[in-house]
């Protein structure tokens, strides 16, 4: 008899199992989306609110732009030569070859540079941020500053946000160049363009409505991986378990709303254009 | 004797969990506290909700004559930079060094030179007897070391209210007994009101003026260490065997 009761009760629980989920996995989504929210206007309110941490937010661009630079150059450098090399069969097929500088660069300024550079500084900035704040939560040493009369949010929050917007959008910067460099490299292996040449050719095709909105669009990307890198890991709760989570879900949600924030930029872009 | 802290009808839950049902307590000027209970029994919640870290579902909280739960938040840390807070981690600050962490309290004081915040850094730690290690990474130092510390970052503000969250969990018999003594003797010094949140009997013996014994979110015995060593309560009793 009790087996046959706990069968049933199990085969019930099943039924009622994906109704269950659904319903508490959107309570939980327009929940972080209300947190996050509410957060986000914590950091406008007391943004341009004194007192000023500039000695942190020097830090943090430190830590931030130039810890990442050699990253950031490496995968610049392999983006640039893998996208020029994977084109030249493509335009070559069709004679189009001499535009090999100038689609490469073009892809790269407007979508492919700003994109992988935020994603990997999602990846390494947005986890890095999720996980200090997160076993700073824990160890109680944003409790500690803030029963010594400090503003934690200031102190931690702020200027790693600012720092995340800051530094993102010189990080893509860098990154275009190195890249650039890396297509000017691929291009040489099989051809012979000269760096005037090829830079001639790159910026000949380069308008500023290329520039503008893809370095505009860069902000964004880093204000998000500095917002839910800190929302994470400042709401951070079960212990040590929720240092892992908070550097994960940092990566992931920031990775997401930076392809979000892309596609509405694409979209306003080709509305102005 | 005038107190310092007057709290009155205290309350706080979790969900349906009440952690604190209704508490009265005072601490009067220069007084030490020692507040016992089992694990559980809303003691780290009490002291929580004392310096707002853990907002009170009802009550009255007056900490020098201010009520916090009415102050707005720049009143609320400008009061608490007369109190001092030793965490049961130390809850040292792991990015910054011994010299960092002991400097930060004093960021928010703009009248104080280079030199004489070193000066004040340098008489905090000879207080606890930790020169030596200024230059040192949190990480380098061991639990003893920590809680020292941490008792001098507190302490560095001149704090006129002080709450030690166990401040000897986690140590050997002989370091915890050593960490008592210092709160003693910094209680002595700075002629601050502190209140202990301990299980510990020999931490209890040495700094208690008064004990207070907390069960399942209530206040249920209270008097000197003699007193409670010999209460009728067989409970009480226990505590102290």
């Amino acid at each position: 008899m009790p087996k046959i009761k706990a069968h049933a009760s199990h085969t019930t629980a099943n039924k009622e199992y994906p109704k269950g989920v659904l319903i508490e996995s959107f309570v939980k989504f327009f929940t972080e989306v209300t947190l996050i929210t509410k957060f986000t206007g914590k950091f406008f309110r007391q943004v341009f609110l004194p007192p000023y941490e500039f000695n942190e937010l020097v830090k943090q661009c430190y830590i931030i732009g130039c810890k990442s630079l050699p990253l950031v150059g490496i995968t610049g450098f392999i983006m640039g030569l893998v996208l020029t090399i994977q084109s030249r069969p493509t335009l070559a097929e069709f004679g189009a070859e001499s535009w090999l500088p100038a689609m490469v660069a073009v892809s790269l300024i407007r979508e492919i540079g700003p994109v992988i550079t935020a994603l990997i500084c999602a990846g390494k900035v947005g986890s890095g941020i999720g996980a200090e704040l997160a076993s700073m939560k824990v160890t109680e040493q944003i409790d500690a500053m803030e029963v010594s009369g400090i503003n934690p949010f200031k102190y931690l929050v702020i200027t790693r946000i600012v720092a995340t917007t800051l530094m993102v959008p010189i990080l893509v910067l860098f990154s275009d160049a190195i890249a650039l460099g890396g297509s000017f490299l691929a291009v040489n292996i099989e051809g012979d363009v000269s760096f005037q040449l090829f830079f001639a050719q790159v910026f000949e095709k380069l308008d500023f409505m290329d520039v503008l909105p893809s370095i505009l669009k860069t902000f964004f990307f880093g204000f998000v991986i500095g917002l839910i890198g800190c929302f994470k890991g400042y709401y951070s709760n079960k212990g040590t378990e929720g240092v892992g989570i908070s550097a994960n879900s940092s990566v992931v949600i920031s990775s997401l709303l930076v392809f979000i924030i892309d596609m509405i930029a694409v979209q306003i872009t080709s509305l102005l254009i | 004797m005038k107190n310092v802290i007057d709290i009155q009808h205290l309350k706080k839950s979790f969900g349906k969990n009440e952690v604190l049902k209704d508490i009265k307590l005072t601490l009067a000027k220069g007084e030490n506290l020692v507040v016992m209970g089992k694990s559980g029994s809303g003691k780290s919640v009490l002291i929580k909700c004392l310096v707002g870290l853990i907002e009170a579902d009802d009550g009255i909280i007056n900490i020098l004559d201010k009520n916090i739960s009415e102050l707005p938040d720049n009143e609320l840390n400008e009061l608490r930079k007369k109190i001092g807070f030793l965490f049961q981690s130390a809850a040292l600050y792991d990015s910054m060094s011994i010299r960092e962490n002991l400097e930060f309290p004093l960021r928010g004081l703009c009248n104080l030179t280079r030199q004489e915040i070193d000066a004040k850094v340098l008489e905090a730690l000879k207080n606890v007897g930790l020169l030596e290690v200024i230059d040192k990474a949190p990480s380098e130092l061991s639990g003893g070391m920590k809680k020292r510390a941490g008792l001098a970052r507190t302490l560095i503000l001149n704090p006129e209210i002080m709450f030690y969250d166990e401040p000897t969990t986690g140590l050997d018999p002989i370091t915890s007994k050593e960490i008592s003594n210092l709160i003693l003797e910094m209680q002595k010094k700075f002629n601050t009101s502190s209140i202990i949140i301990t299980h510990d009997i020999q931490c209890a013996k040495i700094t208690s003026n008064r004990i207070i014994i907390i069960h399942e979110g209530l206040f249920v015995a209270e008097g000197t260490f003699k007193e409670l060593e010999q209460s009728e309560d067989k409970w009480v009793r226990s505590f102290f065997k």
